[in-house]
């Protein structure tokens, strides 16, 4: 297939013609939480002129399937956001998202015998969980989990993450397709996920269908396709959470996740929705965003041969470009919060109580804060300086062991394999949360 | 002046400062590990968590408002926590020492 890539814009036709479509929609129908838009990779012309002509941007009900939200294109508004708990409050929700039924909400704690009182009440508690509350209650369900990521818990998983890394590397086939996804992103991803929960390693997977559900909304091509199938394996592993919570009380206090909310003070007062926020949280938060960066690095790395030529002269950039990779990828991209009162942004007032989706994607391509932004440099000036793990005190809890995983990989990577080429276009998720791949196919031609 | 951090493995790093920086940014400057400044000097991120021994107290100066925001979600915190952009350099902070955090 050749494609032709105009010289002044460096956009192939298709892209080009997207880009035009998009510049040609009437503003107030352009609505970033539309999932199509991900796929593609057409979202980011939607950015670029949302932050050149309406960078605090409002969608109206009548022009998405998510009920009226604001969006925060530029930066500076989104870093004045996640900054500004008391104005933009994360009380029961995480992200712009289709409205729930008391039925859909409930269904993890829903044994069969719940009426719809019960569901009702549950609904409108929200979901609640240690990246969606406001202090104090955050300060304490964060501060339950998070020694389970502390340095030096951090420094005694090193080796065992390096040993794992290792040994996924070394099973690759040589000189033939296979997916880089499922073999090594996910795998990596899985096994550390099993040790930070003290699950038990062989049903890994587990932990990772649990956590593509729980961040996907039922559909042709999702983790699950109906209401139904999702509520049945919620419920399931809400049952198992719980039981592994109520099983580590009995037991003596150990640094994975599970154990710590088991003796946590304060974990008598956890409801069970809160049980299962933090849950997800934790899950998905280690889950779905290390994966994807990892599986965004070899693809970033294969298309910009230049970069990649730097880095195998030059290893020491590993750490550079694993920042500059978490930012080009953008694994999450947004978090919503809900405004406590009226707040001017831009000459605009977001009227207290609504929904505000603070765009890290689009952040992260800022101009007037990142120069070059739509390049993939391995060395620029601040790599570190990006929105991907958000600001303030709801910042990624897991940052430290995301990069840790991503530096591992590489280290060990670059020992085995002098190239690894993609095949084609991997295939893209289809969600406005999750920026990521489902599947991409790679040939390693030969080990070092 | 000069500022010393103490490091997570133990050793010393001795560095020179101008008056009116950040702290954070003459660590970063002079690349101390462990202080990494994600968020620009802003009280959010904690990537500059120091701790600041009793004696130096009076001259760092107190917690901003937003630096004990993000010190309370933050791992590790001890009374004589700071973000290290929170602290401005000045001829008042010559042979200050302080200990690097991590995060």
């Amino acid at each position: 297939m050749t494609i032709s890539i105009s010289r002044d814009t460096g956009l192939s036709a298709e892209q080009a013609e997207a880009r035009e479509r998009i510049y040609a929609m009437p503003l107030e129908t352009l609505n970033p939480a539309n999932p199509d838009h991900y796929p593609s990779g057409d979202i980011h012309f939607v950015f670029e002129r949302l932050r050149h002509e309406d960078p605090v941007h409002f969608t109206p009900t009548e022009h998405t399937e998510h009920g009226h939200y604001w969006s925060l294109t530029k930066w500076e508004d989104i870093q004045a956001a996640d900054t500004n708990h008391e104005a933009f409050s994360a009380e029961g929700l995480i992200t712009i998202a289709k409205y729930r039924t008391p039925e859909q909400v409930a269904a993890a704690f829903n044994d069969g015998t719940m009426t719809q009182e019960q569901m009702e009440a549950v609904a409108a508690k929200g979901t609640r969980s240690l990246l969606s509350m406001d202090p104090p209650d955050h300060e304490i369900h964060r501060g339950a989990v998070s020694e389970g990521v502390s340095p030096a818990n951090l420094a005694a998983m090193d080796p065992l993450i390096r040993e794992r890394a290792g040994a996924i590397l070394d099973a690759l086939p040589i000189g033939e397709e296979f997916d880089w996804v499922d073999k090594v992103s996910i795998e990596l991803t899985a096994m550390t996920l099993a040790t930070l929960f003290d699950y038990p390693q062989e049903d890994r997977r587990k932990l990772t269908y649990w956590s593509n559900i729980l961040s996907s909304t039922p559909g042709t091509g999702q983790a699950v396709e109906t209401e139904e199938e999702r509520a049945v394996a919620v419920r399931e592993f809400f049952v198992a959470l719980s039981g592994m919570v109520n099983q580590r009380r009995s037991e003596e206090p150990r640094l994975d996740f599970l154990s710590l909310m088991a003796h946590s003070p304060h974990s008598k007062d956890f409801t069970d929705s809160e049980l299962m926020g933090d849950g997800t949280v934790l899950l998905v938060g280690g889950n779905d965003t290390t994966r994807n960066t990892i599986t965004g690095s070899v693809y970033a790395l294969d298309r910009n041969p230049e970069e990649n030529a730097k880095l195998r002269a030059n290893p020491k950039l590993i750490p550079s470009m694993v920042s500059e990779t978490i930012r080009w990828q953008t694994p999450l991209t947004h978090m919503a919060r809900r405004t406590t009162r009226d707040v001017e942004m831009k000459g605009k007032v977001i009227p207290k109580g609504d929904r505000v989706g603070m765009w890290y994607v689009s952040g992260n391509r800022d101009e007037d804060k990142i120069e070059n932004a739509a390049a993939y440099i391995i060395d620029r000036k601040n790599p570190r300086q990006h929105l991907s793990f958000g600001f303030g005190i709801h910042r990624c809890l897991g940052n430290k062991l995301a990069e840790l995983q991503l530096k591992i990989i590489w280290e060990e990577m670059l020992a085995r394999f002098p190239e690894i080429n993609v095949i084609g276009e991997p295939e893209r998720s289809h969600s406005r949360f999750i920026k990521g791949y489902e599947t991409m196919t790679v040939v390693i031609p030969r080990r070092n | 002046m000069e500022v010393t951090f103490v490091l997570q493995d133990g050793t010393s790093q001795t560095v020179e400062a101008e008056d009116g920086w950040k702290l954070m940014e003459v660590a970063v400057d002079n690349a101390v590990p462990g202080i990494d400044g994600d968020c620009g000097g802003e009280a959010a991120c904690a990537t500059c968590h120091v701790f600041v021994a009793p004696e130096w107290r009076a001259v760092t100066g107190e917690r901003t408002a937003p630096e004990q925001d993000m010190l309370a979600s933050t791992f590790g915190v001890r009374e004589d926590s700071r973000l290290a952009c929170q602290i401005r350099t000045s001829s008042a902070l010559d042979g200050l020492v302080v200990e690097v955090v991590g995060s």
